[in-house]
């Protein structure tokens, strides 16, 4: 029958029973039993042979190989321990290494969103290239264009919150997000219990139900089935819940805080507590999502969009200034979210390929130089009648076996030490909790385990079949192996392995060096014994109940904070100012999930700025901020007591900024104001020297500090400067906060020192992932080299012997050996800074303050490596010194 | 049956025990045995059927589809396996025999032909 395999036993039996049958026939012939039995078995003919033949008929020959094969391969490599651990321990750390990053990059980059149809959805980027900004955020009635446009199936805006819950067992403070009500439907998510939001709702104000994560549900009301029912307070106002999302439901985000909202809020926005018919330039919506109509792509639409956005700059001249060019960009929501760590990914997962590349050259190498000691094995084995192809097989077999062995090993370490991995990654890392062992997974490390395995066992395999049988016989009897070919393709692959790691030591001097530039770059301001403790005032959506609605109001309350925080045990200095401006604080503000730290401006006497950006960075600090962070001031005067709501406006500006708007005037005195009906003019009163408080890459960044005390803010963060115990500063702070107002929470105490180190984490994690891999490249390289180098020394034994037997001098001899080394070494270099010059411009965007062609790093890499080379050919060219020529000689 | 019988039988052409068996399977159902049996009677003993290959040949026809086999019970109560002419095996059987008829046709004309030249 097709496909089905017949069973040798079956066969054999039914050759039994045929002979039984004819014994039978010729007894009753009258033969005796003896004679029946020799009659019956002659002509049948030969049954070994018969078996034999079925068995090659079938698919049991090619099976019967294979298993052949690898039980003498086991055989083999039990035979020899030392190779087969470390053939086995190198591919085990490539695999396992290459299948951590894969998984990587694996949820990240390969996985779609877990959202409906996720390719129709995109994320809407409102830019004024003109004004040289970006993502400044969506007006209302912009929202409602885009809306109408017939582009989208739903947009919804997201406006980022934290928030103090009551209501629950416990009061917390939850992240919030406030979206439209279409935002479920606009995601095509269902809630495991109750309802979302009617997407059709469009009542003003904020509606007063809110849709709780799954998380919350458990950690706040224990899974209560009946917490529909329930209310809860945010702030001041009560919502009733109407939905749970399902357990591992995350809105999209790049980071973690983005992603793991505990509670959604629905609105229109407008209407108390917004304004009743928002302004267009009013930009108070930080960013959007949004589903495209189907059948759209993100191209066409955008297009559609683009004609959408000149008809509206036409129709309103006033709210869009040409020179500022508004415009909306759409980037798929995927983009979006992992958008900013690709480069890196697939620089660490590049590194990682090479080195595995780098395992295979060293294993292939090993196998090489084995396999010319079994050279006399594999030729006796030719000579007795052993098919070329049948020995390839074997070889490959073997090579397969090992690299699947090893795989599995490197598979089995990554599950066990899976966790600690994950830790490696830096805490923002888009995706994070959808890493995980997935078959995909599971599919690479095989596929890669087998690609792995074809790669280093190729040469060798080739090599076993093209083998010279009277050469090989010969030479073995001689004790000397391996021909004039098996060497060459040895140093080929020395070659290619010191190139790859010349490659890989670049990337991570490159790297490196930025790194280091980073982090000795002159800050301009002092983090040292700062801490920065977080809180939020409230802010109801009635007014009335607002304690906290204007400077005036909210000044007393500052100046309440500022003086009881003083008198804390080791508190020297304290100040507080709004979220933005904490310096190098990697928060949401940079994720442009909140629109806040940024204003559009006109300067006075200026009609327009030509090319100068109109947008610029602003923090409202109280008066001591600058002393605390020790920014010296230039001219001028910092912020007093006296500069609050009674007071004119006034801001500080640094350097950058004078330079920028009054390059050859006195700035102080000089006045400009926010792009906003009935906002005041301010007037520069001091200004402060560069530094690097936005961005730890830029040196001059244009920015103005206002006065707390006349531009309040919700979101603050108070400073405290002097020798302080960060574990109990949290709870000192919060006491001396909540003896003013009990409702206000706390959170996110912090050292500047890690608020400046965690702006450079996901830089370290990829710098220090390069260098590993580096590293273990360049001791793999060694090693590979060392190999070659004493191989060929031991193949020479006899040659150098009669060298020195005939007076040669050591010295020479030593340098013969060096220079084989350097050679090979060279070679790989040269070929390895020629192929560094092409990855090292593709990895420019992730270099700061150094080239990609660094001569320093390009020549210090090429030198390091040679000098491992040399180190690694002298070991075996001491060997060859001290050869003994009477004993080489008799070696023979 | 001697030695020597054996030597003066015909040994088989290439490829024409797979014709022999299938024809020799439409009188129905027959253990390997019995099938050499029939082939050595029914050409009063000529051909030569070495049994040995004759299971190759089986074992091939199987896959193909054109016969099939089940253990049974042979005449004489010994278990033994049946083979059978499956609907595919009676359509080849009708092809092949065409072809051998065209076959020894061809060459008797030839050899015919021959023998009246000469």
């Amino acid at each position: 029958m097709f496909g089905r395999k017949r069973k040798l036993d079956d066969f054999t039996s039914e050759i039994e029973a045929h002979i039984q049958l004819e014994i039978e026939r010729l007894r009753e012939q009258g033969l005796s039993e003896d004679e029946a039995r020799a009659t019956a078995r002659r002509s049948f003919g030969n049954v070994m042979q018969t078996e034999e033949r079925f068995y090659e008929s079938g698919r049991w020959l090619a099976w019967g190989h294979l298993s052949q094969d690898a039980r003498y391969a086991l055989r083999m490599l039990r035979k020899s321990p030392g190779f087969t651990a470390v053939a086995i321990l190198t591919i085990a750390l490539g695999i396992g290494a290459t299948t951590a990053i894969f998984s990587v990059v694996d949820a990240t980059l390969l996985h779609p969103l877990p959202y409906r149809q996720p390719e129709q959805l995109v994320s809407i980027r409102a830019d004024l290239p003109g004004a040289g900004a970006q993502d400044v955020g969506m007006s209302e009635p912009e929202w409602q264009d885009l809306q109408r446009s017939g582009i989208f199936e739903y947009v919804s805006p997201t406006w980022f919150d934290e928030n103090n819950l009551t209501g629950s067992s416990q009061p917390a403070r939850v992240r919030i997000l406030i979206v439209a009500p279409n935002y479920f439907a606009l995601l095509g998510v269902k809630t495991q219990l109750g309802r979302a939001f009617n997407p059709q709702d469009h009542s003003p104000g904020l509606i007063l139900e809110v849709v709780i994560s799954d998380g919350l549900w458990k950690r706040a009301f224990g899974s209560d089935p009946h917490v529909l029912d329930k209310s809860v307070r945010l702030d001041s106002d009560l919502y009733r819940i109407v939905g749970v999302m399902p357990p591992g439901f995350d809105s999209p985000g790049r980071t973690a805080e983005e992603r793991d909202i505990e509670v959604w809020a629905a609105t229109s926005f407008y209407g108390t507590p917004l304004p009743d018919n928002p302004p267009r330039n009013s930009r108070f919506l930080p960013t959007a999502v949004a589903r495209l109509k189907p059948g759209l792509t993100t191209a066409q639409a955008q297009s559609r969009v683009n004609t959408l956005v000149a008809s509206l700059q036409k129709q309103f001249p006033g709210d869009y200034p040409l020179q500022s060019a508004w415009s909306l960009r759409l980037v798929p929501l995927q983009e979006r979210v992992v958008g900013n760590v690709r480069q890196s990914l697939i620089l660490l997962f590049g590194g990682v390929a090479l080195v595995l590349l780098i395992g295979c050259v060293n294993v292939a190498n090993l196998q090489l130089a084995r396999s010319s000691a079994r050279g006399r094995e594999m030729a006796v084995r030719q000579a007795l009648g052993a098919a070329r192809t049948r020995l390839t097989r074997q070889l490959l077999t073997e090579s397969m076996l090992l690299s699947l062995l090893g795989g599995i090993a490197g598979l089995l370490v990554l599950l066990c030490t899976k966790q600690s991995l994950l830790r490696l990654l830096p805490e923002n890392f888009p995706r994070l909790s959808d890493v995980s062992i997935s078959w995909s997974v599971l599919l690479f490390a095989l596929v890669s385990s087998l690609v792995t395995g074809a790669i280093f066992g190729l040469a060798p395999a080739l090599h076993a079949g093209r083998l010279d049988l009277t050469h090989a016989l010969k030479e073995a009897a001689r004790g000397s192996t391996g021909s004039g070919e098996q060497t060459r393709t040895r140093r080929i692959l020395v070659i290619t392995e010191f190139a790859l790691s010349v490659v890989m030591m670049i990337a991570a001097g490159l790297l490196l060096r930025s790194f280091w530039d980073l982090q000795n770059v002159r800050l301009g301001f002092s983090p040292q014994n700062v801490m920065a403790v977080r809180t939020r005032l409230p802010s109801p959506n009635d007014p009335r109940n607002d304690l906290y609605s204007n400077a005036a109001q909210e000044t007393p309350f500052l100046r309440e904070v500022l003086r009881r925080t003083r008198t804390l045990p080791g508190v020297e200095e304290v100040a507080i100012g709004d979220t933005a401006s904490i310096p190098l604080d990697q928060g949401l503000r940079e994720l442009k999930v909140i629109s806040e730290g940024q204003f559009l401006m006109t300067v006075e006497g200026r009609d327009t700025q030509g090319d100068l950006p109109s947008v610029v960075e602003r923090s409202s600090v109280t008066p001591d901020y600058f002393h605390l962070l020790g920014i010296p001031l230039l001219r001028g005067r910092f912020f007093g007591e006296l500069d609050d709501d009674k007071a004119t406006q006034v801001a500080v500006i640094n350097e950058a900024f004078a330079r920028t708007y009054w390059p050859s005037q006195d700035p102080l005195g000089r006045r400009f104001k926010r792009n906003r009906v009935d906002s005041p003019w301010i007037t520069v009163v001091g200004i402060i020297a560069n530094a690097r408080t936005e961005s730890l890459a830029e040196a001059d960044v244009p920015q103005i500090y206002l006065s707390l005390y006349q531009s309040a803010s919700r979101r603050l963060a108070i400073f405290l400067r002097g020798h302080l115990d960060a574990a109990a500063i949290s709870t000192q702070v919060s006491a001396q906060v909540q003896s003013v107002d009990p409702t206000l929470p706390l959170s996110g105490a912090q050292t500047l020192n890690e608020t400046v180190s965690a702006s450079l984490a996901e830089r370290r994690f990829s710098m220090e992932m390069t260098a590993l891999f580096a590293l273990t490249a360049l001791l793999l390289a060694g090693l590979g080299i060392y190999g070659v180098i004493s191989y060929m020394v031991s193949q020479r034994t006899h040659e150098i012997g009669i060298r020195i037997a005939l007076g040669a001098d050591r010295k020479n001899i030593l340098r013969m050996v060096l220079r084989q080394g350097l050679g090979l070494a060279i070679a790989g270099a040269a070929v390895g800074l020629a192929g560094a010059l092409i990855v090292s411009h593709l990895m420019a965007g992730l270099l700061y303050g150094v080239q990609p062609t660094d001569p320093l790093t390009f020549a210090g890499v090429a030198f390091l490596l040679i000098g491992v080379a040399l180190l690694a050919c002298y070991i075996p060219a001491r060997h060859a010194i001290r050869v003994d020529a009477l004993i080489a000689l008799r070696h023979e | 049956m001697s030695t020597q019988d054996a030597k003066e039988r015909l040994e088989l052409l290439q490829g024409t025990l797979d014709l022999l068996i299938l024809r020799t399977l439409i009188f129905g159902s027959q253990h390997g045995q019995g099938i050499a049996r029939a082939i050595q009677q029914t050409s009063q003993e000529e051909l030569l059927v070495e049994h040995g290959a004759l299971y190759p040949a089986l074992q091939r026809l199987e896959e193909r589809g054109w016969i099939s086999a089940k253990w049974g019970v042979s005449s004489n109560n010994r278990k033994a396996r049946f083979y059978s002419l499956t609907p595919a095996g009676r359509k080849q059987l009708v092809k092949e025999t065409n072809k051998w008829n065209r076959l020894t046709g061809a060459i008797a004309r030839i050899l015919g032909s021959e023998a009246a030249e000469g």
